[in-house]
């Protein structure tokens, strides 16, 4: 059976969701959304997920294929004010896509190099990391893993706020941040490493350990028992497509490469 | 009480100096019109508070803007706001970056008359290092600091609703309101531009009546303004203009502010419709599918 990476990713990430029960999942980008949906349609039935706009739905919709919202599965109106409402509960797991992780698992949307007064790249702003990170779940969903993503040193602006003993606020620990998993091209890590460091737990098919070393600017803690990430099931693939009928997810990673190497 | 007068003279309300809000979301139902009246006018040094779109890019753009409160400023499918970006890589303005929640509980501090909401969003991030006037406090109920959430004062807001009549009760009847309804509640003089003018008793319906969010005595003055959204979206009426976003992102580029309002800015709202294609080319916009 052959599937893309892009499909391992989507499996993959998918798995974050499995034991979340009834909490708000929301997938940032294709990939993700692709993945929370998939996690709604196989093991994580009670998920809850939006229309990305302005309801909750019964049945994720699919990422390609809509002409209109006619007919999808509502269940509640769940306009961007009330989203808050849930993410402050707490009662929430977010897949986003960061373009700087550091090894504290602080991340960065914000900008890029320069001052933070005149940047040399504005990216897109801290928009919800703020308050997603210290509220609820979050896992990251990085399309090519290198050191300009996982950064040597902390995030260019911290738009989230990780597991960095001297950036922990007063009557904080640890134990109020919730980092899940991080999920790459090469691989699917955690941040169960000692003192919360950032850890491999599966590689993908294929991709040696030394070439997630190679692309991580910081050193890595390895569980184990490194697994070879597990590969799509043909119901998941059967699933992905009925979600994404034109493959749009076809278009996210570059060169649309296979999900085994040299396969 | 009829509260309906002209873009001109709503905006004359507003001058340098001043904190303005304006309600919508990145592409979507954006007092544009507004916007626009107030491109033409000579105002400067505006600190504007938004979850922003091409209104903030514009204003920047323009020269009009001394700060930026904001979390992000995007038109979705063109993640990064050109204009904006441009403004902000130059450090042409200042900024306060926050959450988009925090920007909610600002708000809510305003209306509510209160001078700071506690949270803990920004703790551990650089929006509390990069932000000296964002300030940490304890809590007489536990040990931990929290972030004192200063209020969003602001002087004028400009939203744009779907209907409202001339005494300033407006529908929002697209999907969400945004948080239009904060920004009314927290400004001094609220300037609403309506797709619709309608009588009072278009209210009277109860579903309708559900699509009001805030008081009229929280909107100061109506612009009737067909169109008035554009070149965001006023759902259900029409969806955002991906072409003529995307030649502005073009004329920006290129030419800057400038460049964009000799082709479009003109001298009024119906010189600027006339060079988008005209009312009838707005209202047919087809509406976004997420």
């Amino acid at each position: 059976m052959t599937f893309t990476l892009a499909e391992l990713m989507v499996c993959a990430a998918s798995r974050s969701f499995d034991n979340d029960g009834e909490v708000l999942a929301t997938g940032i980008g294709l990939l993700p959304r692709l993945a929370a949906s998939l996690a709604m349609r196989t093991t994580n039935p009670d998920m809850m997920m939006t229309d990305s706009q302005s309801y909750m739905l019964s049945s994720p919709n699919p990422v390609s294929g809509m002409t209109s919202h006619e007919g999808q599965a509502n269940e509640n109106w769940m306009g961007f004010a009330r989203i808050f409402d849930n993410v402050w509960s707490g009662a929430r797991h977010a897949l986003v896509g960061p373009s700087q992780v550091d090894r504290f698992g602080q991340t960065n949307i914000a900008a890029l190099g320069g001052s933070y007064e005149a940047p040399k790249v504005q990216l897109l702003g801290v928009r919800g990391f703020p308050g997603n990170s210290i509220s609820h779940a979050n896992s990251f969903f990085v399309p090519k893993h290198s050191t300009r993503v996982f950064v040597e040193g902390e995030c260019d602006v911290v738009c989230s706020i990780g597991y960095n003993p001297d950036r922990l606020p007063r009557g904080y620990s640890f134990a109020d941040i919730d980092i899940r998993r991080v999920i790459t091209d090469l691989c699917v890590m955690d941040f169960n490493g000692p003192n919360k460091q950032m850890r491999v737990i599966s590689l993908h098919p294929g991709v040696p350990l030394s070439e997630v070393h190679e692309n991580t600017g910081f050193e890595l803690a390895v569980a184990d028992s490194v697994d070879e990430t597990p590969t799509p099931t043909e119901e998941q693939l059967a699933i992905i497509a009925e979600l994404d009928p034109l493959n749009f997810r076809a278009k996210q990673l570059k060169d649309n490469p296979p999900g085994v190497r040299n396969a | 009480m009829n509260k309906c007068v002209s873009a001109a003279e709503a905006v004359s309300a507003i001058e340098s100096g001043m904190t303005i809000g304006i309600g919508g979301w990145g592409p979507r139902r954006k007092p544009m019109g507004l916007v626009r009246e107030l491109l033409r006018s000579d105002v400067k040094d505006l600190t504007v508070v938004a979850y922003g779109g091409a209104d903030v890019g514009l204003l920047c753009a323009a020269g009009k803007v001394k700060k930026v409160i904001f979390a992000f400023v995007s038109l979705d499918f063109m993640p990064l706001e050109p204009a904006f970006r441009k403004a902000r890589e130059s450090g042409a303005i200042e900024v306060r970056e926050i959450d988009e929640g925090m920007m909610l509980l600002g708000l809510r501090a305003a209306a509510w008359g209160s001078p700071f909401i506690p949270t803990r969003i920004g703790l551990g991030t650089d929006v509390v290092t990069r932000n000296p006037d964002l300030a940490l406090v304890d809590s007489p109920y536990d040990e931990k600091e929290w972030v004192a959430m200063p209020a969003l004062n602001l002087d004028v807001a400009l939203i744009h609703a779907t209907r409202a009549d001339e005494r300033g009760v407006c529908e929002i009847a697209s999907p969400d309101h945004y948080m239009d309804d904060w920004f009314a509640r927290a400004s001094k003089t609220t300037i609403v531009s309506a797709d619709e003018i309608v009588a009072s008793k278009h209210f009277n319906d109860p579903g309708v009546a559900r699509r009001v969010y805030w008081e009229r005595n929280c909107t100061t003055k109506v612009v009737h303004m067909p169109g008035g959204a554009h070149p965001s979206s006023s759902d259900p009426l029409y969806g955002y203009d991906v072409k003529h976003y995307k030649e502005y992102g073009a004329l920006i580029a290129e030419g800057g502010f400038d460049a964009w309002s000799s082709a479009f800015l003109g001298s009024s709202e119906a010189d600027y419709q006339a060079a988008v294609g005209g009312p009838d080319a707005i209202h047919s916009l087809p509406l976004p599918v997420y």
